[in-house]
């Protein structure tokens, strides 16, 4: 017996709410076999995976505190990914933003305004932007390929924050230890959700998904995005510039990524650290991919991700599964989510006979 | 084809809840309220063989000598995630909560402020509350040891120091090591290599290999891999094992190595706990107490060397002698401690400058 | 001075080696018009499989092997999803990242302080006595040599045989390739597992060369730096080569600058060779018609036969 996919005529709308189910179906049971080899009560693990961190108020916060750069940077990303430019250095522009944004705080720590914390989000932007404009010049100017110089970009943002952290910017009565001071309360985002750290960032998150799906959807620049990903040739035939579009993705993707990092520092953290993120910018790729590089997608995917984070803290707090397992186990559910989105343009076939169509017919 | 996928579809959640029924998810039961259960948090993985690994030994020493449960939680980045998990671990039932990594400090003194039931140990901060000791070791009296041995040891008077990130302990453990150098070959210089990783085994070895390729006869570290060590022992050299007893990775090259021992900290406030006599505390240990503990000489070092480091180490011990006391010169050659007069710990807490006889500049 | 200079060409040999390995795999798997950014697992999973088997087996030949088909092993599940089931390259490659650092975190919880001496090294006799030369590129481990030869033959093969011309058919249009009659499919699979196995061997000389040991994570990054040789060498074997003794030779020399006590903060001198390779990839980029020669087309999109 054969298995093999067969185009469908048309995109299956079912398929697009149903494969996410089928994976998650499949993950759960790779899962039970999975703890059952570890030697772990399998329901217990997926327990604590999946349920036990949303079992509280706090819970439910903290998933949208850890979603919200998932899900600002995947937002963000996607738009480049369907314009064909490959920015993978989102991390570097976080750290960027943070650096700029947190700058600010520090400089302004003995200002108590209003408009401290606007200031700072805005310069986070900036410096996003900044941090990515180096790739989008380099390429429109120098045809430098993005993927490297964008990746290259963020060992240098992480040194930059760590030379900083270490030194100028260290907290004057920390010791010398390398932590800034703690941001000032008018330097601090507002709680949304009191007694959690649910923070205005998060909002905000939502409100940049959708616009972003606006941009997508409604506007010529989105369908500009679109044409030039898809067809680059016809995209120039209609007299759109394949470098503006560049410049676009990249300053879009800098910018909220910048945001992001903002939002982490004058957020959860409160400070600047020598690492402010456990790889935000990189997980955002897939996010934005599971996502399907739609808006909406990607704000589920982000919710996903985040659990899973959570669920590998919860994993190894009630049930003492090493953080590996966790690894593992996210692995495979991405696998499913990646695989089972072939449903929606393939369906699969079972055959019998011996011939395939692959690569038999040939010299 | 539909058929499979809604048979698919149907078929998957009736084996989930049949599962589920058949191994009813025994909630994993919350940690006993009678017992004490104590939890840990790691910047690393278990698996590092330095820093993380010795708390973890540390954490089994517990399991073994008092019987508790014990849960950690490793790899937890210094960021957002901390204080999620430190107050997971806090509202699991766990009676007593370690945070052992600097940065873990601002979110450990919010959660401790949250719940005042728990009792906090943090490793190396400032910050103390009622429920929050902090705890170190003098890991510079254990580098003044190795500086004597190297002193007697070094034909070139070049030591090659490979050091991770320039804080106030990596520096203190410089001073320490090239002023007790000194006292046994004034002329000793140490050259120093600053990684920017606590844990790039390739990186610490290329370092250690471009510190001997600069004459370096004895390298040391201040990173967490046994490759200086192994490069040390290829290139017929002398060096000293980090955190634990590395002389499986160079038996003929290690003289010593300094070992974190947390085991008696750990065992005795836990135990505190358990009999309701802990109390907030502010703990910086070295020799005497055993935190900081030391390997078997290796076979280089020659019952003269040895006399020699034992006779620091006793005087340490019994206080007739501190790795800080004048005269001390900076860079410039200029005395900074008198004769007679020692640093204080406020002074040593924060040390962000060279003694006489590092080469290089701390930026 | 004539020692040092040596040494430190020495030490950029073993640094450069692994990003060999791992950049000319990737390589190969991008010519075929497939992103593969999971070097980083395949290359932690070769790295403990390679350090397990010399720790239970003693032979350093199965150590290797080991390494190679625990990359090829993974890069399999990458190539299954991919091409089997159209997953975006990109977002699995990622995944396969974070799949791979917890499997060989997994495989390697009993392996974590454990000792091996490194494999030996082979002095090519006469060869080796030769002053300068010799030391330099005759008094190796097998794995260095296995380096250079690797290099030589994917030079070789990808401009003068057909395989090549196969190879690099498919990468740029595979519809064309399709139409001609190259089985498509096949051929990314197997550029795919060479890369996995490529990346494992690269991990393996990490564990069993570089530093002889195993530790969670030990690979550092080093996945991502291949990633990005391959895009700054456009696609060359030798470019990539070069790119790599580069990229290790300038971590080397920042080191020994350091070591000099040049009064630059480590971090700025830890930045150059990132800031090295963006400026070259600059340099050579400006002439567009020379790398679109050499870039595979079809990078990152799907391909199915009946479409």
């Amino acid at each position: 017996m054969l298995l093999s996919l067969v185009k469908r005529p048309e995109q299956s709308k079912a398929m697009v709410y149903v494969s996410p189910i089928i994976a998650l179906g499949l993950t759960l049971i790779s899962g039970i076999l999975l703890f059952q080899i570890m030697g772990v009560h399998p329901a217990q693990a997926l327990y604590a995976f999946f349920v036990d961190p949303i079992t509280t108020k706090y819970g439910w916060a903290e998933l949208g505190v850890k979603a919200t750069p998932l899900i600002l940077i995947g937002v963000a990303l996607s738009v480049g990914f369907r314009a064909g430019v490959w920015n993978i250095g989102a991390e570097g522009q976080l750290t960027l933003g943070a650096i700029c944004g947190g700058g600010i705080a520090l400089w302004l720590y003995q200002v108590d305004s209003v408009f401290v914390l606007p200031l700072m989000i805005i310069c986070g932007v900036l410096g996003g932007m900044a941090w990515a404009a180096i790739p989008a010049f380099l390429k429109t100017r120098f045809n430098a390929n993005e993927i490297l110089t964008s990746l290259m970009l963020t060992y240098v943002a992480t040194l930059l924050l760590s030379l900083l952290i270490h030194g100028a910017w260290r907290d004057p009565d920390g010791f010398n230890f390398p932590v800034s001071r703690i941001f000032s309360d008018s330097a601090t985002l507002p709680i949304i959700w009191q007694g959690t750290r649910l923070h205005l960032g998060w909002i905000l998150t939502i409100a940049a998904a959708i616009a972003v799906w606006v941009l997508m959807s409604k506007t010529i620049i989105g369908f500009q995005i679109k044409v030039i990903g898809q067809a680059p040739k016809a995209g120039r035939h209609a007299g759109f510039s394949v470098n503006r579009t560049i410049w676009f993705s990249l300053m879009l993707g800098g910018g909220m990524a910048g945001m992001a990092g903002l939002f982490e520092v004058a957020g959860p953290i409160g400070q600047l650290l020598p690492s402010i993120s456990p790889g935000y910018g990189f997980t955002a790729i897939i996010v934005a991919f599971v996502g399907r590089l739609h808006p909406v997608g990607v704000f589920f995917a982000g919710l996903v991700m985040a659990l899973s984070y959570l669920g590998g803290e919860s994993a190894q707090i009630t049930m003492n599964l090493p953080l590996a397992v966790t690894g593992v186990f996210q692995g495979l559910l991405l696998f499913f989510l990646l695989a089972c989105d072939v449903l929606i343009t393939y369906r699969l076939q079972f055959k019998f006979p011996v011939t395939s169509t692959r690569g038999s017919k040939h010299v | 084809m539909k058929k499979i996928v809604i048979a698919l579809v149907i078929v998957l959640p009736v084996v989930l809840v049949g599962y589920f029924l058949l191994f009813k998810p025994e909630i994993p039961e919350a940690p006993d309220a009678v017992e004490t259960n104590v939890g840990f948090v790691y910047v690393g993985p278990v698996g590092d063989h330095g820093w993380t690994y010795r708390h973890d030994v540390g954490r089994q020493a517990i399991e073994k000598e008092l019987g508790v449960k014990t849960t950690f939680v490793e790899s937890v980045p210094e960021g957002a995630d901390a204080e999620r998990v430190i107050r997971k671990l806090a509202t699991s039932g766990h009676d007593i909560i370690f945070t052992t990594s600097f940065g873990y400090m601002n979110p450990t003194a919010k959660v401790a402020k949250q719940f005042p039931d728990v009792k906090f140990e943090h490793a190396t901060g400032y910050i103390r509350a009622d429920n929050l000791s902090t705890y170190s070791a003098r890991f510079y009296e254990g580098r003044a040891v190795l500086g004597t041995i190297a002193g007697h040891l070094s034909k070139s008077g070049v030591v090659g120091y490979i050091a991770s990130f320039p804080i106030p302990e990596v520096v203190r453990g410089i001073n320490a090591f090239i002023l007790a150098m000194r006292k046994v070959n004034p002329d000793a210089v140490v050259k120093v290599v600053w990684v920017n990783s606590w844990y790039d085994p390739g990186k610490e070895g290329d370092a250690a290999k471009a510190l001997i390729d600069q004459g370096a006869d004895i390298i040391t570290q201040h990173t967490d891999s046994p490759a200086p060590l192994q490069v040390a022992e290829q290139r017929g050299v002398y060096g000293f094992g980090q955190a634990s007893d590395m002389s499986a990775f160079a038996p003929n090259a290690q003289l010593t190595a300094i070992i974190d021992n947390w085991n008696p900290y750990y065992v005795s406030h836990v135990k505190a706990v358990m009999e309701g006599t802990w109390e907030s505390t502010d703990t910086w240990d070295g020799i005497k107490s055993g935190m900081v503990d030391f390997a078997p000489y290796g076979d280089a070092v020659s019952a003269d060397v040895r006399a020699a480091a034992d006779a620091v180490k006793q005087s340490i011990i019994d206080g007739s002698f501190h790795p800080f006391q004048g005269p001390i010169n900076n860079q410039a050659g200029e005395q900074v401690v008198a004769e007679g007069e020692t640093l204080d710990d406020g002074v040593l807490l924060k040390m962000d400058w060279y003694v006489e006889g590092v080469q290089g500049e701390l930026n | 001075m004539y020692d040092i200079l040596i040494a430190a060409i020495l030490t950029i040999i073993t640094a450069a080696t692994p990003l060999v390995y791992a950049a000319i795999g990737e390589m190969i798997t991008e010519k075929s018009g497939v992103l593969n950014l999971g070097v980083e697992g395949m290359i932690l999973v070769g790295a403990v499989c390679g350090f397990a088997a010399v720790h239970f087996t003693g032979s350093a030949t199965l150590a290797i092997l080991a390494g190679l088909g625990a990359g090829a092993g993974l890069a399999l599940v990458f190539a299954v999803l991919v091409l089997g089931f159209q997953a975006s390259q990109v977002a699995t490659g990622l995944a396969l990242t974070i799949f791979g650092i917890g499997v060989s975190a997994l495989l390697g919880q009993d392996l974590v302080g454990i000792a091996y001496a490194g494999l030996p090294k082979i002095s090519i006799p006469l060869l080796s006595s030769i002053p300068l030369i010799g030391p330099l590129l005759f008094n190796h481990d097998v794995m260095v040599y296995g380096s250079f030869m690797l290099v030589f033959a994917v030079a070789w093969l990808i401009k003068n045989s057909r395989a090549g011309l196969i190879l690099r058919a498919v990468g740029d249009s595979h519809d064309a390739a399709h139409a001609i009659g190259y089985p498509v499919i096949r051929i990314r699979y197997l550029a795919i597992l060479f890369g996995g196995g490529m990346a494992g061997l690269a991990g393996a000389y990490l564990s069993l060369a570089y530093s002889p040991l195993w530790v969670e994570n030990m690979s550092a990054g080093r996945g991502w730096i291949a990633l990005a040789l391959v895009v700054f060498a456009t696609w060359r074997p030798w470019r990539v080569f070069i790119g790599a003794y580069l990229f290790g030779g300038l971590t080397i020399l920042q080191l020994h600058a350091q070591a000099l006590g040049v009064g630059v903060p480590s971090q700025v001198m830890s930045m150059l060779p990132y800031i090295a390779t963006i400026v070259v990839l600059v340099l050579i980029s400006r002439d567009i018609n020379k790398i679109k020669l050499n870039s595979p087309a079809c990078i990152g999109k799907p391909f199915h036969p009946t479409s």
